[in-house]
């Protein structure tokens, strides 16, 4: 990264001495448009245990994501639009929780959101590539060529894209104008934050947690604290059987 | 000679006229859809597709059909479709642009459909079933033309569409094969995710098809007086009860996989169109109506091919030809995505508009199919009289 940069800056040199004389005395970091984040293959653990402990956060973290990324707020629940939110843990692991242990989960209240998975089907059959999976494992969407047949969401085993079956802005009280709005007939999901990490910030529902139940890391980085989690804690994943390989994590009691 | 298309008597043209009123009433209805979203419609969150990739589904079965009297007629030289074969023909050229239609008004974004072509996208079997629907439509519509052409002039086909001729016929089956790998690639969506798909739409295909074929050569008979030989009927009879009895032996062999290994997510589906699930029964009538007349449609083929009945072969026909649309029209789709990824159960009715909408592309159908046929009928009397 480092060589990446003296490299820059010589070429700027060449072209514009002034500029070089700049980059000599300036630290590159903020030379460039703030240090971003990156991940060999960034994923999301989330520990139920502190998550679920109580419930007097109101949904922190899909209150913050909705709100940054002017999700809109729509009552009619076949045309809502979601990016992260609660459901039961019955319907986010069928099959897998038993009437014992799993039982306690069953009826909680579980964050769901895209599990930005290794091996996506809903990437796979896009007809335009409106949506595709990025080197560091973030399956983002472009609206702008989404040509709304809603291909993907057929695709996706998790139900994690959202349709706006109507014009999604006479239902967003306020517009956060950093990041864009979108019209009806287009596909959206959660973004894994790529707009924040690409300005070296966390996702906004694991800053946004108020008892730290979101941990946010790279996969490939042993020092990483998703890593350290998972080498120390049991976790479960959505559909594991269907082998998307998803990148959220839950950790819960053994 | 596509002159001919809108010359006729005065019954004639008000029967053109006629159906021009739900493809306005159609189209009146797109212009609501356009402003205010597919939200319009009955489709949701859950049910993402609804009565127009159903529809499309079922008119890619009736497009491929065609295969049936082609491949006959061309391959193996059967006589007895001479008069049926371009009637075959420009049915499929008319239910293509019916599907490609459905398709269109599905789209959330309908003026950047192009983008399927600016951006190539080979991984994914939509963008191979617009090549293959585009060129099926493509290779039906210069078939039929230059056969019929050569012959209104009396001379012989040209050397070069033999070859197209032959490519039509896999490329029929490979429609209702890529439309059906639309659906059984998909994770998750377990009445889909089975083989049987595929070989169960060209079973339903190659029963509903010639049934709508037969009754349409029954209706130009009444109509308009051509006859299209009793002996090419009784064949395409026959294509249509093993055809439907396929179907049948698949619905079978799928309900047992899925019932025998009592896997539950292979189970849900089926259970929920048969008996309901979570209370949710609004298909159970439509499916077991549907079962019901692909069973009955047997033995009354298999009669009016023996005693050479059409009345009964008309009847046949029509349950033959709703049987299957229910079924993929109603069933396959929406059922098919009713239980969502949460596991709860979702039903699906089509609303107003969106019905509206669906009749107007059929109007639109049965006005090409009019004027197709208006073309073949004259070019046929000319040659015939001559």
């Amino acid at each position: 990264m480092l060589k990446l940069t003296l490299l820059a800056a010589a070429g700027i040199a060449r072209r514009q001495p002034l500029l070089a004389a700049l980059a000599a005395v300036v630290p590159s970091e903020v030379l460039k448009p703030g240090a971003a984040l990156k991940a060999g293959r960034w994923a999301m653990v989330i520990d139920l245990r502190k998550c679920l402990e109580s419930k007097d956060c109101r949904d922190a973290c899909a209150r913050a994501c909705h709100m940054e990324h002017n999700v809109p707020n729509i009552a009619n629940p076949q045309h809502e639009v979601k990016w992260i939110w609660r459901e039961r843990g019955a319907h986010l692991f069928p099959e897998q929780l038993d009437e014992f242990s799993g039982a306690a989960l069953a009826d909680q209240p579980i964050p769901a959101l895209c599990n930005h998975c290794a091996n996506p089907p809903c990437t796979r059959v896009c007809p335009t590539g409106a949506t595709f999976k990025r080197t560091d494992g973030i399956v983002v969407m472009d609206p702008h060529r989404c040509i709304g047949c809603r291909f993907c969401m057929a695709a996706c085993p998790y139900g994690s894209r959202s349709f706006n079956w109507e014009d999604p802005r006479p239902s967003l009280k306020t517009v956060n104008p950093e990041y864009p709005t979108r019209g009806k007939g287009v596909v959206e999901k959660c973004s894994f934050c790529d707009e924040r990490l690409a300005q070296g910030r966390l996702p906004a529902c694991v800053e946004a947690c108020p008892r730290g139940a979101m941990a946010f890391g790279d996969l490939r980085d042993e020092q990483s604290p998703v890593v350290k989690l998972l080498r120390e804690n049991y976790s479960i994943r959505r559909m594991p059987e269907l082998g998307t390989q998803p990148a959220v994590y839950y950790l819960v009691s053994k | 000679m596509i002159d001919r298309a809108l010359i006729g008597r005065g019954r004639y043209q008000l029967w053109l006229a006629g159906w021009l009123i739900p493809v306005g009433v159609g189209l009146a209805c797109y212009l609501f859809q356009s402003a205010h979203g597919l939200g319009i419609t009955g489709m949701g969150r859950d049910v993402i597709w609804g009565f127009y990739v159903a529809q499309f589904t079922f008119l890619v079965g009736i497009a491929a059909s065609a295969v049936m009297v082609v491949a006959p007629f061309y391959l193996h030289d059967c006589r007895e479709f001479a008069r049926i074969v371009i009637l075959g023909e420009f049915l499929a050229v008319t239910a293509v642009i019916l599907c490609l239609l459905h398709i269109f008004v599905d789209l959330g974004q309908p003026a950047r459909v192009l983008n399927v072509l600016l951006h190539p996208s080979p991984g994914s079997v939509m963008f191979w079933d617009m090549i293959v629907l585009t060129g099926y439509l493509g290779l039906n519509l210069v078939i039929a033309w230059t056969t019929l052409d050569c012959e209104r002039n009396a001379t012989r086909p040209p050397g070069w569409i033999k070859p197209l001729i032959f490519l039509s016929i896999p490329w029929a089956v490979a429609i209702h094969t890529v439309t059906a790998f639309l659906y059984s690639g998909l994770p998750g969506r377990h009445l889909w995710l089975t083989a049987v798909v595929a070989p169960r739409f060209l079973a339903t295909a190659f029963s509903s098809g010639p049934a709508l074929l037969v009754l349409l050569c029954l209706l130009l008979k009444k109509a308009a007086g051509f006859n299209a030989g009793d002996e090419g009927l009784r064949r395409l009879s026959h294509t249509i009860v093993y055809a439907m009895i396929a179907n049948l032996f698949f619905i079978f062999v799928e309900c047992f996989t899925a019932f025998y290994s009592g896997v539950p997510s292979h189970r849900h589906d089926l259970q929920y169109l048969f008996w309901g699930l979570d209370g949710h029964a609004v298909m159970v009538p439509w499916m077991w109506l549907s079962l019901l007349m692909a069973v009955a449609s047997i033995p009354i083929l298999l009669c009016s091919i023996r005693r050479g009945n059409q009345r009964r072969l008309a009847l046949a026909c029509g349950l033959v030809l709703i049987s299957t649309w229910i079924d993929k029209g109603l069933g396959f789709v929406a059922g098919g995505l009713a239980i969502s990824p949460m596991g709860t159960v979702t039903s699906y009715a089509p609303t107003v508009p969106e019905l509206l909408i669906s009749l107007g592309i059929y109007a639109v159908g049965v006005l090409l199919l009019t004027l197709f046929y208006r073309i073949v009928l004259s070019v046929r009397a000319e040659t015939e009289s001559s």
